[in-house]
C-alpha cells in the first residue's frame, strides 16, 4: 500500500495542474490547429482539410510586412525595457539597503499595471496629443513651433505604450536574480583587486543572465501577440500580427485567423527556444 | 499493484482522459437556466417569471429602456452590450446565449444563413403598418433613398417561409427584424477649427486637413465612407458601391493606401468612445461619425457639426429579431416585447437622442410638440432640447443639422453593406492597415 502510494504520489500532486493545462491550454490549441485546416465562407466554417488558409498566408505580401513590423516592435520594446529595467533592478538590489524600501519601490514599479486599457487610452491624449502637455512644454520653451504629431498615434507611441506596460516583466526577474547573487563573491573579487567594471562584467552580469533571459521571454511573447496597445496607441494605423488576427476574427474568418495563430505560435516558440539556448535559465529555478 | 510503472500510469491516465473528453463531446446540451430544454408546462400567470436575454451593441442596450420595459410588461430583461463584431459572432456561433438579437441589417446576410433567427410572424406584430414605408416596401415618397445602394433594410427584411433562411425580394408574412434604431450618417467636424462649411464627402481627402481626419476601422463600414469620398472626388466610379467587384476593391484600397502614405489620417477608430475622444480632444477635426457620437461631443460643451453633404448620407439601421430557441411562453413574451418597442415610448426615448423611431407617428404622442418639431420637422428649437439623461443637446433657437426627417432619411444614398466579396475585402483591408 505504502509503496503504491509512493509511486502515485508525484502524479497525484501534479494531476490538478496537468488537468488544468490539458483542458484549458493544450485542448484549445489543438482545436485551433484543427480549425486552421477548415474551410469557411462569410458566416460559417465547415470541417475539411484544406491548405488554402496557409497557402494564402505564405503567398501574401501582407504577412511578411506585418511580421517585420511586429518584429520591429519586439526588438525596440525588448531593447528599451532591458536598458531601463537593468539599472532600475540594479539600483533596487545594490543601492537600497533596507528590505522595506526595496519592497515599496518595487511596488511603485507595478503602478502602470493598475490601470485599464480605457484609462490608458484616455490619459495618453492630454499628455502626448497635439495640445498635450509635452507639446505645450516644448513650444513654451521655444524648442518647436509646430506641435510634434509623432508623439501619439505612431510607431513611437506604440513602443512607448508597450514599454510602459511591460517593463515590470523585465524588472521583476532581473531584480530577483540580482538579489540572489552572493554578496561575498563581490567582496572576494574586490579583495583580489577587481575594478567596479570587472566585478560587473565577471560576476554580476553572468549571474543575472538568467533573469535577463526570463524577462526577455516575457516581453517577447507579450509583444508578439499584442493588439490592444497597437490599436489604441497606433491609432489603428499600425499593423501587428495580433491585430491582423483580431480583424479576421471580427469578420468571422476563424479558420484563417486560426492558421495565423498557429504560425504566430510557432514563430514565438522558435524565438523563445533561441533565447533558452543562449542562456541556461535552470540556474535561476 | 506494487510494481506500477511510470509508463503504466501515463498510459492509463491518457486513456481515461480521452474517455472523459469523448463523453463530454457526445452529450447533448440540456438547455440553459432561462431556456430549460425539459420540464412540464405549468399554466398560471407565469410570464412574470420569464427572463428574456438580449444581445446588442452598446448604443442600443440602455438601462432606462430595460427598466421601463420591465415595468410595462411584467417580465425581466437581461441586456448584454457588445461591439458590432462580437454581437455578430455570438448571434452566429452561440445561439443558446440569447433570446432576442438586436443587430444591424447589414449583418443579416451573415446571421440569417446560420439558421439561428426565428422568422417573425408579421400577423403578430400589431403596428407593422405604422413602420416607415422604406423598411417594409423599399419606397419612400420618391426620394433618393429608394435607389440607395448596399444592404438596404428592405432587401433583407423578408424571408420566404416560417423556417426559411432565404431572403425574399417581395413582401411575405415573415420578417427578419423589427426596426429599432436607425439613422443617416455623415461627416462630423469642429466648426471652431474649420471655419468654412463642409459640404461634400470629398473634403475628407482634402490636403488642407492632412493629419487631422479619421475613418472607421471596420472594413464593411469604412469602405463605404471611402467609396463615397472617392466618388465625390471623381477618383473612381462603382457599378454598385454596396457590392463591389474585386477590381473595384483593389482600386479603392489603392486610393486609401495613397492617402495613408501621404499622412492624411490622424487615426482610425473602431468604437464609439474612440471617435468621441478623437473629436473632443481636437486630434481629429473632420471624420466619419455616428450621430450619437456627435451628440456626445456636443454634450461636453464642444461645437460639432454633423454636416449635410450634397452627395447624401450613409444609412444604417438596426432592429430586433427572435432567437430560434424561443418557444411557448418565452415566445409570447418576446412578441410582447416587439410590440412594446413599436408602441411609441421607446421611439420617443431614442428620438430625444437624435435617433429615429421605426414608427414615428406612435412616438409623436410621447414627445412634446417642441421636441417633435426640432427632431423630426427640422424647425428651430423653441426651448432647450434635453436628452433622456439630462444633458442639453441643443440650445433654444438651434436647428438640427440636415433638417427634417424627410430631408435626412430621404437622402440616404448607400447603406452599411455586406458584400459578396466580403472575405476579399477583409484581406485587402488588412493590407491597407499594414501598408
Amino acid at each position: 500500500m505504502s509503496k503504491t502510494w509512493t509511486v502515485f504520489k508525484p502524479y497525484l500532486l501534479a494531476a490538478p495542474q496537468a488537468i488544468a493545462l490539458a483542458v484549458f491550454l493544450v485542448f484549445p490549441i489543438v482545436l485551433i490547429g484543427v480549425v486552421s485546416f477548415w474551410e469557411f465562407n462569410g458566416y460559417s466554417m465547415t470541417p475539411a482539410f484544406t491548405l488554402d488558409n496557409y497557402i494564402g498566408i505564405f503567398t501574401s505580401q501582407v504577412t511578411l510586412k506585418t511580421y517585420l513590423n511586429t518584429f520591429k516592435f519586439v526588438g525596440l520594446v525588448w531593447l528599451a525595457t532591458l536598458l531601463i529595467a537593468y539599472p532600475v533592478a540594479f539600483f533596487l538590489s545594490f543601492h537600497i539597503k533596507k528590505l522595506k524600501w526595496q519592497v515599496l519601490l518595487f511596488l511603485i514599479c507595478t503602478i502602470p499595471f493598475w490601470t485599464s486599457n480605457i484609462i490608458r487610452m484616455i490619459s495618453w491624449v492630454p499628455l502626448l496629443g497635439k495640445a498635450g502637455l509635452v507639446n505645450q512644454l516644448l513650444m513654451g520653451v521655444g524648442l518647436i513651433n509646430q506641435p510634434l504629431e509623432f508623439l501619439l498615434y505612431s510607431d513611437f507611441a506604440v513602443v512607448l505604450g508597450m514599454v510602459h506596460l511591460y517593463i515590470i516583466f523585465m524588472i521583476a526577474p532581473i531584480f530577483n536574480s540580482l538579489m540572489r547573487i552572493d554578496r561575498t563573491l563581490i567582496t572576494a573579487a574586490e579583495d583580489m583587486g577587481a575594478s567596479g567594471f570587472d566585478v560587473f562584467k565577471e560576476i554580476i552580469l553572468p549571474l543575472s543572465a538568467p533573469g535577463i533571459a526570463i524577462g526577455s521571454i516575457f516581453v517577447v511573447t507579450l509583444v508578439m501577440g499584442e493588439f490592444v496597445t497597437v490599436r489604441l496607441m497606433g491609432g489603428g494605423q499600425a499593423a501587428s500580427i495580433g491585430k491582423l488576427i483580431q480583424t479576421q476574427i471580427g469578420s468571422l474568418q476563424y479558420p484563417l485567423a486560426a492558421a495565423n495563430a498557429i504560425i504566430l505560435l510557432t514563430v514565438t516558440l522558435v524565438v523563445v527556444f533561441s533565447i533558452l539556448r543562449v542562456v541556461n535559465i535552470r540556474k535561476e529555478l | 499493484m506494487a510494481n506500477v510503472s511510470r509508463r503504466y500510469v501515463l498510459r492509463t491516465g491518457l486513456a481515461a482522459g480521452a474517455a472523459v473528453a469523448a463523453a463530454r463531446c457526445g452529450g447533448a446540451p440540456e438547455g440553459t437556466p432561462n431556456n430549460p430544454a425539459t420540464g412540464p408546462e405549468v399554466n398560471t400567470n407565469q410570464i412574470k417569471d420569464v427572463t428574456l436575454r438580449l444581445i446588442g451593441t452598446g448604443v442600443s442596450q440602455i438601462n432606462e429602456i430595460r427598466d421601463k420595459a420591465q415595468e410595462d410588461l411584467g417580465f425581466s430583461l437581461d441586456m448584454r452590450a457588445l461591439s458590432t463584431e462580437e454581437n455578430n459572432q455570438i448571434a452566429i456561433t452561440q445561439p443558446d446565449q440569447y433570446d432576442i438579437f438586436d443587430g444591424e441589417y447589414f449583418s443579416l446576410p451573415l446571421v440569417v444563413p446560420s439558421g439561428n433567427l426565428r422568422p417573425i410572424e408579421i400577423a403578430k406584430v400589431s403596428d407593422w403598418d405604422k413602420i416607415v414605408s422604406f423598411f417594409t416596401s423599399g419606397e419612400y415618397e420618391g426620394m433618393p433613398v429608394e435607389a440607395s445602394q448596399g444592404t438596404a433594410p428592405y432587401k433583407v427584411m423578408y424571408l420566404t417561409g416560417p423556417d426559411s433562411t432565404e431572403f425574399s425580394d417581395t413582401p411575405t408574412d415573415f420578417a427578419t427584424l423589427i426596426p429599432f434604431q436607425y439613422n443617416a450618417d455623415t461627416l462630423g467636424y469642429r466648426p471652431d477649427l474649420i471655419t468654412r462649411p463642409i459640404e461634400t464627402w470629398g473634403e475628407l481627402f482634402n490636403e488642407e486637413f492632412r493629419g487631422k481626419t479619421s475613418i472607421l476601422d471596420i472594413p464593411q463600414i469604412g469602405i463605404m465612407d471611402a467609396a463615397l469620398v472617392a466618388e465625390s472626388l471623381g477618383l473612381m466610379t462603382f457599378a454598385d458601391k454596396g457590392n463591389m467587384t474585386k477590381a473595384e476593391i483593389d482600386q479603392i484600397i489603392g486610393i486609401l493606401k495613397e492617402q495613408k502614405a501621404a499622412g492624411q489620417f490622424r487615426a482610425f477608430w473602431k468604437t464609439f468612445d474612440e471617435s468621441v475622444n478623437l473629436m473632443a480632444s481636437g486630434e481629429v477635426i473632420l471624420q466619419s461619425m455616428w450621430s450619437p457620437a456627435v451628440a456626445a461631443v456636443q454634450s461636453q460643451g464642444i461645437d460639432c457639426v454633423y454636416a449635410p453633404l450634397k452627395e447624401g448620407y450613409r444609412g444604417w439601421g438596426g432592429g430586433v429579431g427572435l432567437s430560434k430557441n424561443l418557444e411557448g411562453i418565452q415566445l409570447d413574451a418576446a412578441y410582447e416585447y416587439l410590440n412594446w418597442m413599436l408602441e411609441g415610448w421607446v421611439g420617443a426615448f431614442l428620438g430625444r437622442q437624435g435617433y429615429y423611431s421605426a414608427a414615428p407617428e406612435n412616438s409623436k404622442q410621447y414627445m412634446s410638440a417642441a421636441e417633435w418639431a426640432y427632431w423630426y420637422e427640422g424647425q428651430p428649437a423653441s426651448e432647450d432640447m434635453v436628452d433622456p439623461f439630462g444633458k442639453t443637446l441643443a440650445k433654444s433657437g438651434n436647428v438640427r443639422d440636415g433638417g427634417a426627417f424627410k430631408e435626412r432619411f430621404g437622402n440616404i444614398v448607400c447603406w452599411n453593406s455586406t458584400m459578396e466579396e466580403n472575405t476579399y475585402l477583409v484581406q485587402k483591408w488588412n493590407e491597407f492597415i499594414a501598408s
